[in-house]
Protein backbone atom coordinates (compact mmCIF):
# COMPACT_ATOMS: atom_id res chain seq x y z
CA UNK A 1 0.00 0.00 0.00
CA UNK A 2 3.02 2.28 0.09
CA UNK A 3 2.35 3.52 -3.76
CA UNK A 4 -0.31 5.51 -1.74
CA UNK A 5 2.19 7.72 -0.22
CA UNK A 6 4.77 7.08 -2.97
CA UNK A 7 2.56 8.14 -6.52
CA UNK A 8 1.39 11.45 -7.30
CA UNK A 9 -1.61 9.56 -8.07
CA UNK A 10 -1.62 7.89 -4.85
CA UNK A 11 -0.69 11.45 -2.66
CA UNK A 12 -4.45 12.99 -4.76
CA UNK A 13 -6.64 9.73 -4.16
CA UNK A 14 -5.68 10.35 -0.27
CA UNK A 15 -7.01 14.23 -1.08
CA UNK A 16 -9.61 12.86 -3.21
CA UNK A 17 -11.21 10.59 -0.35
CA UNK A 18 -10.58 12.59 2.12
CA UNK A 19 -12.76 15.18 0.81
CA UNK A 20 -15.63 13.91 -0.36
CA UNK A 21 -15.53 12.24 3.53
CA UNK A 22 -15.88 16.03 4.44
CA UNK A 23 -18.53 16.58 1.78
CA UNK A 24 -20.67 14.06 3.11
CA UNK A 25 -20.51 15.69 6.98
CA UNK A 26 -21.29 18.83 5.48
CA UNK A 27 -23.95 17.72 4.16
CA UNK A 28 -25.23 16.28 7.35
CA UNK A 29 -24.24 18.90 9.18
CA UNK A 30 -26.54 21.39 7.18
CA UNK A 31 -29.29 18.62 6.84
CA UNK A 32 -29.10 18.94 10.36
CA UNK A 33 -28.09 22.82 10.89
CA UNK A 34 -31.48 23.25 8.48
CA UNK A 35 -33.75 21.88 11.05
CA UNK A 36 -33.40 24.60 13.41
CA UNK A 37 -34.95 26.72 10.87
CA UNK A 38 -37.91 24.62 11.08
CA UNK A 39 -38.29 23.95 14.89
CA UNK A 40 -35.79 25.22 17.63
CA UNK A 41 -37.31 22.10 20.00
CA UNK A 42 -36.34 19.47 17.20
CA UNK A 43 -33.06 20.80 16.72
CA UNK A 44 -32.07 20.68 20.58
CA UNK A 45 -33.77 17.19 20.65
CA UNK A 46 -30.41 16.18 17.46
CA UNK A 47 -28.06 18.47 19.65
CA UNK A 48 -28.61 15.73 23.04
CA UNK A 49 -29.05 12.90 20.65
CA UNK A 50 -25.00 13.84 19.97
CA UNK A 51 -23.60 15.67 22.47
CA UNK A 52 -20.85 13.69 24.12
CA UNK A 53 -22.15 10.31 23.91
CA UNK A 54 -19.81 7.55 22.85
CA UNK A 55 -21.07 7.41 19.18
CA UNK A 56 -20.76 11.36 18.60
CA UNK A 57 -17.11 11.62 20.25
CA UNK A 58 -15.98 8.40 17.81
CA UNK A 59 -17.21 9.84 14.79
CA UNK A 60 -16.38 13.81 16.03
CA UNK A 61 -12.92 11.93 16.45
CA UNK A 62 -12.79 10.42 12.60
CA UNK A 63 -14.09 13.55 11.51
CA UNK A 64 -10.97 15.59 13.19
CA UNK A 65 -8.76 12.98 11.70
CA UNK A 66 -10.35 13.71 7.96
CA UNK A 67 -9.59 17.28 8.06
CA UNK A 68 -5.68 16.58 9.57
CA UNK A 69 -5.27 14.05 6.48
CA UNK A 70 -7.31 16.13 4.23
CA UNK A 71 -4.96 19.60 5.28
CA UNK A 72 -1.78 17.45 5.80
CA UNK A 73 -1.71 16.34 2.46
CA UNK A 74 -2.99 19.71 1.05
CA UNK A 75 0.48 21.43 2.29
CA UNK A 76 2.42 18.20 0.93
CA UNK A 77 0.92 18.32 -2.35
CA UNK A 78 1.42 22.10 -2.55
CA UNK A 79 4.60 22.10 -1.54
CA UNK A 80 5.91 19.74 -4.09
CA UNK A 81 3.85 21.29 -7.20
CA UNK A 82 5.90 24.51 -5.86
CA UNK A 83 9.23 22.49 -6.21
CA UNK A 84 7.91 21.22 -9.81
CA UNK A 85 7.09 24.32 -10.97
CA UNK A 86 10.37 25.56 -10.56
CA UNK A 87 11.76 28.98 -8.79
CA UNK A 88 11.63 30.62 -12.76
CA UNK A 89 8.38 32.60 -13.08
CA UNK A 90 6.91 33.96 -16.39
CA UNK A 91 7.55 37.44 -17.17
CA UNK A 92 4.30 37.77 -18.38
CA UNK A 93 1.40 35.50 -18.33
CA UNK A 94 -2.03 35.45 -18.93
CA UNK A 95 -4.85 33.40 -17.15
CA UNK A 96 -6.69 30.60 -19.21
CA UNK A 97 -10.57 30.95 -20.76
CA UNK A 98 -12.47 28.52 -18.91
CA UNK A 99 -10.03 27.90 -16.06
CA UNK A 100 -11.68 28.55 -13.07
CA UNK A 101 -10.15 31.03 -10.20
CA UNK A 102 -11.00 28.29 -7.21
CA UNK A 103 -8.96 25.69 -9.08
CA UNK A 104 -5.78 27.65 -9.11
CA UNK A 105 -6.12 28.81 -5.31
CA UNK A 106 -7.80 25.92 -3.36
CA UNK A 107 -5.23 26.16 -1.04
CA UNK A 108 -5.36 29.67 -0.05
CA UNK A 109 -9.43 29.36 -0.24
CA UNK A 110 -8.92 26.22 2.23
CA UNK A 111 -6.43 28.34 4.58
CA UNK A 112 -8.87 30.91 5.03
CA UNK A 113 -11.86 27.99 5.35
CA UNK A 114 -9.67 26.54 8.42
CA UNK A 115 -8.99 29.84 9.92
CA UNK A 116 -13.33 30.47 9.95
CA UNK A 117 -13.36 26.67 11.40
CA UNK A 118 -11.61 27.39 14.42
CA UNK A 119 -13.60 30.12 14.85
CA UNK A 120 -16.87 28.00 14.23
CA UNK A 121 -15.18 25.93 16.85
CA UNK A 122 -14.75 28.30 19.67
CA UNK A 123 -18.77 29.25 19.05
CA UNK A 124 -20.12 26.17 19.09
CA UNK A 125 -18.09 22.92 19.90
CA UNK A 126 -16.31 24.71 22.70
CA UNK A 127 -19.84 25.37 24.67
CA UNK A 128 -21.52 22.04 23.59
CA UNK A 129 -19.24 19.49 23.17
CA UNK A 130 -16.31 20.19 25.15
CA UNK A 131 -18.74 21.57 27.81
CA UNK A 132 -20.57 18.13 28.40
CA UNK A 133 -17.58 16.45 27.36
CA UNK A 134 -15.66 18.19 30.83
CA UNK A 135 -18.14 19.03 33.27
CA UNK A 136 -21.12 16.36 32.18
CA UNK A 137 -24.89 17.88 33.45
CA UNK A 138 -23.16 19.41 36.30
CA UNK A 139 -22.58 22.28 33.68
CA UNK A 140 -24.43 25.21 35.30
CA UNK A 141 -22.32 25.22 38.43
CA UNK A 142 -19.06 26.05 36.38
CA UNK A 143 -21.08 28.62 35.07
CA UNK A 144 -22.17 27.42 31.55
CA UNK A 145 -25.24 27.66 29.49
CA UNK A 146 -27.09 24.24 29.12
CA UNK A 147 -24.87 22.65 26.89
CA UNK A 148 -27.78 20.76 24.46
CA UNK A 149 -29.43 24.31 23.82
CA UNK A 150 -27.79 24.62 20.36
CA UNK A 151 -30.39 27.32 19.04
CA UNK A 152 -29.79 29.12 22.01
CA UNK A 153 -25.85 29.39 20.85
CA UNK A 154 -27.26 30.06 17.29
CA UNK A 155 -29.48 33.12 18.28
CA UNK A 156 -26.72 34.91 20.44
CA UNK A 157 -24.24 34.80 17.85
CA UNK A 158 -26.39 35.56 14.71
CA UNK A 159 -28.33 38.18 16.67
CA UNK A 160 -24.92 40.27 15.63
CA UNK A 161 -24.99 41.01 12.38
CA UNK A 162 -20.95 41.39 12.34
CA UNK A 163 -21.21 37.53 12.56
CA UNK A 164 -23.59 36.95 10.18
CA UNK A 165 -21.48 38.38 7.79
CA UNK A 166 -18.38 37.11 8.71
CA UNK A 167 -20.29 33.55 7.85
CA UNK A 168 -21.55 33.92 4.57
CA UNK A 169 -18.42 34.86 3.69
CA UNK A 170 -16.69 31.83 5.19
CA UNK A 171 -19.57 29.84 2.94
CA UNK A 172 -18.86 31.65 -0.21
CA UNK A 173 -15.18 30.60 0.44
CA UNK A 174 -16.07 26.72 1.03
CA UNK A 175 -18.60 27.27 -1.64
CA UNK A 176 -15.77 28.15 -4.06
CA UNK A 177 -13.57 25.34 -2.68
CA UNK A 178 -16.19 23.04 -3.31
CA UNK A 179 -16.90 23.61 -6.83
CA UNK A 180 -13.36 23.09 -7.91
CA UNK A 181 -13.27 20.28 -5.31
CA UNK A 182 -16.13 17.65 -6.09
CA UNK A 183 -15.69 17.35 -9.80
CA UNK A 184 -11.65 17.57 -8.91
CA UNK A 185 -11.93 14.81 -6.43
CA UNK A 186 -14.03 12.48 -9.36
CA UNK A 187 -11.46 12.88 -11.73
CA UNK A 188 -8.83 12.20 -9.67
CA UNK A 189 -11.24 8.41 -8.69
CA UNK A 190 -11.12 8.24 -12.66
CA UNK A 191 -14.70 7.76 -12.31
CA UNK A 192 -15.19 10.95 -14.80
CA UNK A 193 -15.59 11.37 -18.84
CA UNK A 194 -17.09 13.94 -21.11
CA UNK A 195 -20.36 13.12 -20.02
CA UNK A 196 -20.47 12.97 -16.42
CA UNK A 197 -17.76 15.89 -16.14
CA UNK A 198 -20.63 18.21 -16.89
CA UNK A 199 -22.43 16.75 -14.22
CA UNK A 200 -19.91 17.21 -11.85
CA UNK A 201 -19.47 20.87 -12.42
CA UNK A 202 -22.86 21.11 -11.97
CA UNK A 203 -22.98 19.20 -8.96
CA UNK A 204 -20.15 20.98 -7.54
CA UNK A 205 -21.74 24.49 -8.25
CA UNK A 206 -24.90 23.39 -6.55
CA UNK A 207 -23.69 22.18 -3.37
CA UNK B 1 -5.12 43.19 -45.82
CA UNK B 2 -1.80 41.92 -44.15
CA UNK B 3 0.25 44.68 -44.08
CA UNK B 4 4.08 45.13 -42.75
CA UNK B 5 4.26 46.00 -39.20
CA UNK B 6 7.27 47.71 -37.30
CA UNK B 7 7.69 45.44 -33.70
CA UNK B 8 9.07 45.15 -30.37
CA UNK B 9 10.47 41.50 -29.45
CA UNK B 10 11.71 40.74 -26.01
CA UNK B 11 13.32 37.66 -25.74
CA UNK B 12 14.92 35.70 -22.83
CA UNK B 13 18.95 35.16 -23.16
CA UNK B 14 20.37 32.69 -21.92
CA UNK B 15 23.90 31.52 -22.30
CA UNK B 16 23.76 28.11 -20.99
CA UNK B 17 21.60 26.22 -18.24
CA UNK B 18 23.85 27.50 -15.11
CA UNK B 19 24.31 31.02 -16.28
CA UNK B 20 21.61 33.54 -15.23
CA UNK B 21 19.35 34.82 -18.17
CA UNK B 22 17.81 38.22 -18.79
CA UNK B 23 15.55 39.70 -21.42
CA UNK B 24 16.52 41.57 -24.42
CA UNK B 25 14.55 43.68 -26.79
CA UNK B 26 15.43 44.14 -30.25
CA UNK B 27 13.54 46.43 -32.60
CA UNK B 28 12.34 44.74 -35.73
CA UNK B 29 11.08 46.77 -39.28
CA UNK B 30 9.06 46.03 -41.83
CA UNK B 31 7.83 42.74 -40.91
CA UNK B 32 4.74 41.42 -43.32
CA UNK B 33 1.98 40.38 -41.40
CA UNK B 34 2.12 37.06 -44.00
CA UNK B 35 5.15 35.66 -42.36
CA UNK B 36 5.04 33.35 -39.89
CA UNK B 37 6.40 33.63 -36.28
CA UNK B 38 9.39 31.39 -36.64
CA UNK B 39 10.26 33.36 -40.35
CA UNK B 40 10.19 36.35 -37.91
CA UNK B 41 12.53 34.78 -35.45
CA UNK B 42 14.44 34.14 -38.82
CA UNK B 43 14.82 37.46 -39.48
CA UNK B 44 15.78 38.57 -36.05
CA UNK B 45 18.45 36.17 -35.83
CA UNK B 46 19.95 37.33 -39.69
CA UNK B 47 19.09 41.10 -38.14
CA UNK B 48 21.62 39.73 -34.77
CA UNK B 49 24.23 37.96 -37.62
CA UNK B 50 24.79 40.81 -39.71
CA UNK B 51 25.38 42.77 -36.64
CA UNK B 52 27.72 40.33 -35.27
CA UNK B 53 26.32 39.16 -32.35
CA UNK B 54 24.87 35.98 -31.51
CA UNK B 55 21.85 34.52 -32.69
CA UNK B 56 18.77 33.84 -30.98
CA UNK B 57 18.50 29.46 -30.09
CA UNK B 58 15.46 28.12 -30.21
CA UNK B 59 13.88 24.81 -31.08
CA UNK B 60 12.06 23.93 -34.53
CA UNK B 61 11.96 21.45 -37.52
CA UNK B 62 8.63 20.59 -39.29
CA UNK B 63 6.78 24.40 -39.31
CA UNK B 64 3.56 22.83 -39.99
CA UNK B 65 2.12 21.71 -36.34
CA UNK B 66 3.05 18.07 -36.14
CA UNK B 67 6.46 17.05 -34.88
CA UNK B 68 6.25 18.83 -31.49
CA UNK B 69 9.91 20.41 -31.33
CA UNK B 70 8.71 24.19 -31.81
CA UNK B 71 7.72 25.84 -28.30
CA UNK B 72 8.50 29.40 -26.82
CA UNK B 73 5.60 31.10 -24.32
CA UNK B 74 4.72 34.50 -26.67
CA UNK B 75 2.97 36.98 -24.52
CA UNK B 76 2.23 34.82 -21.58
CA UNK B 77 0.60 31.62 -23.66
CA UNK B 78 2.50 28.91 -24.42
CA UNK B 79 2.30 28.39 -28.44
CA UNK B 80 1.24 32.51 -28.59
CA UNK B 81 -2.02 34.32 -28.42
CA UNK B 82 -4.06 31.87 -31.21
CA UNK B 83 -5.60 28.49 -30.15
CA UNK B 84 -5.51 24.80 -31.33
CA UNK B 85 -1.77 25.78 -33.13
CA UNK B 86 1.82 25.26 -32.12
CA UNK B 87 4.06 28.01 -32.43
CA UNK B 88 5.29 27.61 -35.73
CA UNK B 89 1.54 27.65 -37.31
CA UNK B 90 1.17 31.39 -35.43
CA UNK B 91 1.23 34.48 -38.14
CA UNK B 92 2.18 37.87 -37.82
CA UNK B 93 -1.24 39.16 -38.54
CA UNK B 94 -1.88 38.12 -35.05
CA UNK B 95 0.17 40.83 -33.88
CA UNK B 96 -0.19 44.70 -34.47
CA UNK B 97 2.00 47.73 -34.84
CA UNK B 98 4.05 48.92 -32.94
CA UNK B 99 3.20 45.94 -30.34
CA UNK B 100 5.98 44.77 -27.53
CA UNK B 101 6.37 41.07 -28.35
CA UNK B 102 7.62 38.86 -24.68
CA UNK B 103 8.95 35.80 -25.85
CA UNK B 104 9.61 33.38 -22.98
CA UNK B 105 11.16 29.60 -22.78
CA UNK B 106 8.75 27.15 -21.08
CA UNK B 107 9.53 27.78 -17.54
CA UNK B 108 8.98 24.49 -15.25
CA UNK B 109 11.36 22.37 -12.86
CA UNK B 110 10.93 19.18 -15.56
CA UNK B 111 12.80 21.30 -18.27
CA UNK B 112 15.66 22.93 -17.17
CA UNK B 113 16.84 25.90 -19.94
CA UNK B 114 19.65 24.76 -22.48
CA UNK B 115 20.30 27.71 -24.28
CA UNK B 116 18.04 30.98 -24.76
CA UNK B 117 14.67 29.68 -25.71
CA UNK B 118 15.64 25.88 -25.89
CA UNK B 119 14.63 23.83 -23.23
CA UNK B 120 15.92 20.13 -22.50
CA UNK B 121 12.40 18.00 -22.65
CA UNK B 122 14.03 14.62 -22.99
CA UNK B 123 12.26 13.92 -19.48
CA UNK B 124 9.15 13.33 -22.18
CA UNK B 125 11.18 10.69 -23.80
CA UNK B 126 12.58 8.92 -20.74
CA UNK B 127 8.41 8.81 -20.05
CA UNK B 128 7.71 7.19 -23.60
CA UNK B 129 10.41 4.93 -22.84
CA UNK B 130 8.88 3.29 -19.82
CA UNK B 131 6.27 2.02 -21.41
CA UNK B 132 4.62 4.50 -23.95
CA UNK B 133 4.74 2.12 -26.30
CA UNK B 134 3.31 -2.15 -27.58
CA UNK B 135 5.56 -5.19 -28.22
CA UNK B 136 4.14 -6.97 -30.32
CA UNK B 137 5.37 -9.41 -33.24
CA UNK B 138 4.80 -6.79 -36.69
CA UNK B 139 4.48 -10.46 -39.24
CA UNK B 140 3.07 -9.45 -42.14
CA UNK B 141 1.02 -6.44 -43.18
CA UNK B 142 -2.81 -7.78 -41.11
CA UNK B 143 -6.03 -7.15 -43.07
CA UNK B 144 -7.97 -4.26 -42.95
CA UNK B 145 -10.33 -4.34 -40.28
CA UNK B 146 -9.22 -7.62 -39.12
CA UNK B 147 -9.21 -6.73 -35.57
CA UNK B 148 -12.56 -4.75 -35.08
CA UNK B 149 -12.48 -1.25 -32.63
CA UNK B 150 -15.56 0.28 -31.71
CA UNK B 151 -15.91 3.62 -33.32
CA UNK B 152 -16.22 5.16 -29.97
CA UNK B 153 -12.85 3.43 -28.65
CA UNK B 154 -11.08 5.00 -32.09
CA UNK B 155 -12.23 8.32 -32.21
CA UNK B 156 -10.91 8.77 -28.78
CA UNK B 157 -7.55 7.17 -29.19
CA UNK B 158 -7.40 9.50 -31.92
CA UNK B 159 -7.93 11.92 -30.51
CA UNK B 160 -5.32 10.97 -27.64
CA UNK B 161 -2.78 10.08 -30.26
CA UNK B 162 -2.85 13.98 -31.67
CA UNK B 163 -0.58 14.83 -29.12
CA UNK B 164 3.04 15.77 -30.12
CA UNK B 165 4.49 15.83 -27.21
CA UNK B 166 5.39 19.69 -27.11
CA UNK B 167 5.56 20.14 -23.45
CA UNK B 168 2.61 23.08 -23.66
CA UNK B 169 0.88 20.89 -20.83
CA UNK B 170 3.35 21.36 -18.49
CA UNK B 171 4.87 24.99 -19.40
CA UNK B 172 1.32 26.22 -18.41
CA UNK B 173 0.49 24.27 -15.70
CA UNK B 174 0.91 25.98 -11.88
CA UNK B 175 2.07 22.77 -10.52
CA UNK B 176 4.47 21.79 -13.60
CA UNK B 177 2.47 18.63 -13.98
CA UNK B 178 2.94 16.06 -17.40
CA UNK B 179 -0.42 14.55 -16.56
CA UNK B 180 -1.81 15.88 -19.56
CA UNK B 181 1.10 14.01 -21.78
CA UNK B 182 1.28 10.81 -19.85
CA UNK B 183 -2.57 10.47 -19.53
CA UNK B 184 -2.64 10.70 -23.68
CA UNK B 185 -0.31 8.47 -23.87
CA UNK B 186 -1.56 6.17 -21.70
CA UNK B 187 -5.32 6.43 -23.21
CA UNK B 188 -4.23 5.86 -27.29
CA UNK B 189 -2.76 2.67 -26.08
CA UNK B 190 -5.11 1.57 -23.64
CA UNK B 191 -8.26 2.30 -25.66
CA UNK B 192 -7.28 -0.08 -28.42
CA UNK B 193 -6.76 -3.84 -28.74
CA UNK B 194 -3.06 -3.41 -29.42
CA UNK B 195 -2.33 -1.93 -26.48
CA UNK B 196 -3.86 -4.15 -23.93
CA UNK B 197 -0.82 -6.59 -23.76
CA UNK B 198 1.34 -4.07 -21.65
CA UNK B 199 -1.83 -2.32 -20.07
CA UNK B 200 -1.34 -2.78 -16.48
CA UNK B 201 2.23 -2.55 -16.00
CA UNK B 202 2.58 0.82 -18.46
CA UNK B 203 0.37 2.72 -16.32
CA UNK B 204 2.12 2.11 -13.30
CA UNK B 205 5.69 2.47 -14.97
CA UNK B 206 5.03 5.62 -16.91
CA UNK B 207 3.40 7.33 -13.98
CA UNK B 208 6.25 6.02 -11.31
CA UNK B 209 8.94 7.53 -14.55
CA UNK B 210 6.86 11.13 -14.09
CA UNK B 211 6.72 11.74 -10.55
CA UNK B 212 10.75 10.22 -10.30
CA UNK B 213 11.43 12.84 -12.97
CA UNK B 214 10.26 15.41 -10.63
CA UNK B 215 6.75 16.61 -12.56
CA UNK B 216 4.25 17.83 -9.72
CA UNK B 217 1.00 17.01 -8.80
CA UNK B 218 -2.25 17.30 -11.25
CA UNK B 219 -4.41 19.25 -8.97
CA UNK B 220 -7.18 19.50 -12.07
CA UNK B 221 -7.13 22.98 -13.23
CA UNK B 222 -7.57 22.39 -16.64
CA UNK B 223 -5.19 24.97 -17.98
CA UNK B 224 -3.29 22.46 -19.68
CA UNK B 225 -6.27 21.43 -21.83
CA UNK B 226 -6.93 25.36 -22.83
CA UNK B 227 -3.20 26.13 -23.78
CA UNK B 228 -2.87 22.64 -25.75
CA UNK B 229 -2.42 22.94 -29.48
CA UNK B 230 -3.78 19.86 -30.48
CA UNK B 231 -6.62 19.93 -27.81
CA UNK B 232 -6.28 16.65 -26.12
CA UNK B 233 -8.85 16.66 -22.99
CA UNK B 234 -8.77 15.91 -19.57
CA UNK B 235 -10.90 13.22 -19.87
CA UNK B 236 -7.68 11.23 -20.71
CA UNK B 237 -6.43 12.20 -17.36
CA UNK B 238 -9.38 10.45 -15.61
CA UNK B 239 -8.86 7.08 -17.83
CA UNK B 240 -5.08 7.48 -16.76
CA UNK B 241 -6.05 8.16 -13.09
CA UNK B 242 -8.99 5.27 -13.58
CA UNK B 243 -5.76 2.94 -15.52
CA UNK B 244 -3.18 3.72 -12.52
CA UNK B 245 -5.83 2.86 -9.26
CA UNK B 246 -7.28 -0.64 -11.25
CA UNK B 247 -3.66 -1.63 -11.54
CA UNK B 248 -2.57 -0.78 -7.93
CA UNK B 249 -5.55 -2.50 -6.97
CA UNK B 250 -4.89 -5.35 -8.72
CA UNK B 251 -1.31 -6.23 -7.38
Amino acid sequence: MSWLLKSSIGRKLIMSISGLFLVLFLMFHSLMNFVVILSADAYNTIASLLGANWYALIATGILALGFIVHIIYASILTLQNQKARGSNKYAVSQPQKNVSWASKNMFVLGTIILGFLVLHLIHFWSKMQLVELMHGHNYAAAGYHDPTDGAYFIRELFTQPLYSIIYIVWLVALWYHLTHGFWSAMQTLGWSNQIWLPVYYLLGFGA
Amino acid sequence: MDKNININVKVWRQKGPKAKGNFETYALKEISQGSSFLEMMDILNEQLINEGKDPVVFDHDCREGICGMCSLYINGHPHGPDEDITTCQLHMRKFNDGDTITVEPWRSAGFPVIRDLMVDRTAFDKIIQAGGYVSVNTGGVPDGNAIPIPKYAADEAMDAAACIGCGACVATCKNGSAMLFVSAKVSQLALLPQGQVERIKRAKAMVAKMDELGFGNCTNTGACEQECPKNISISHIARLNREFLKAKIRD
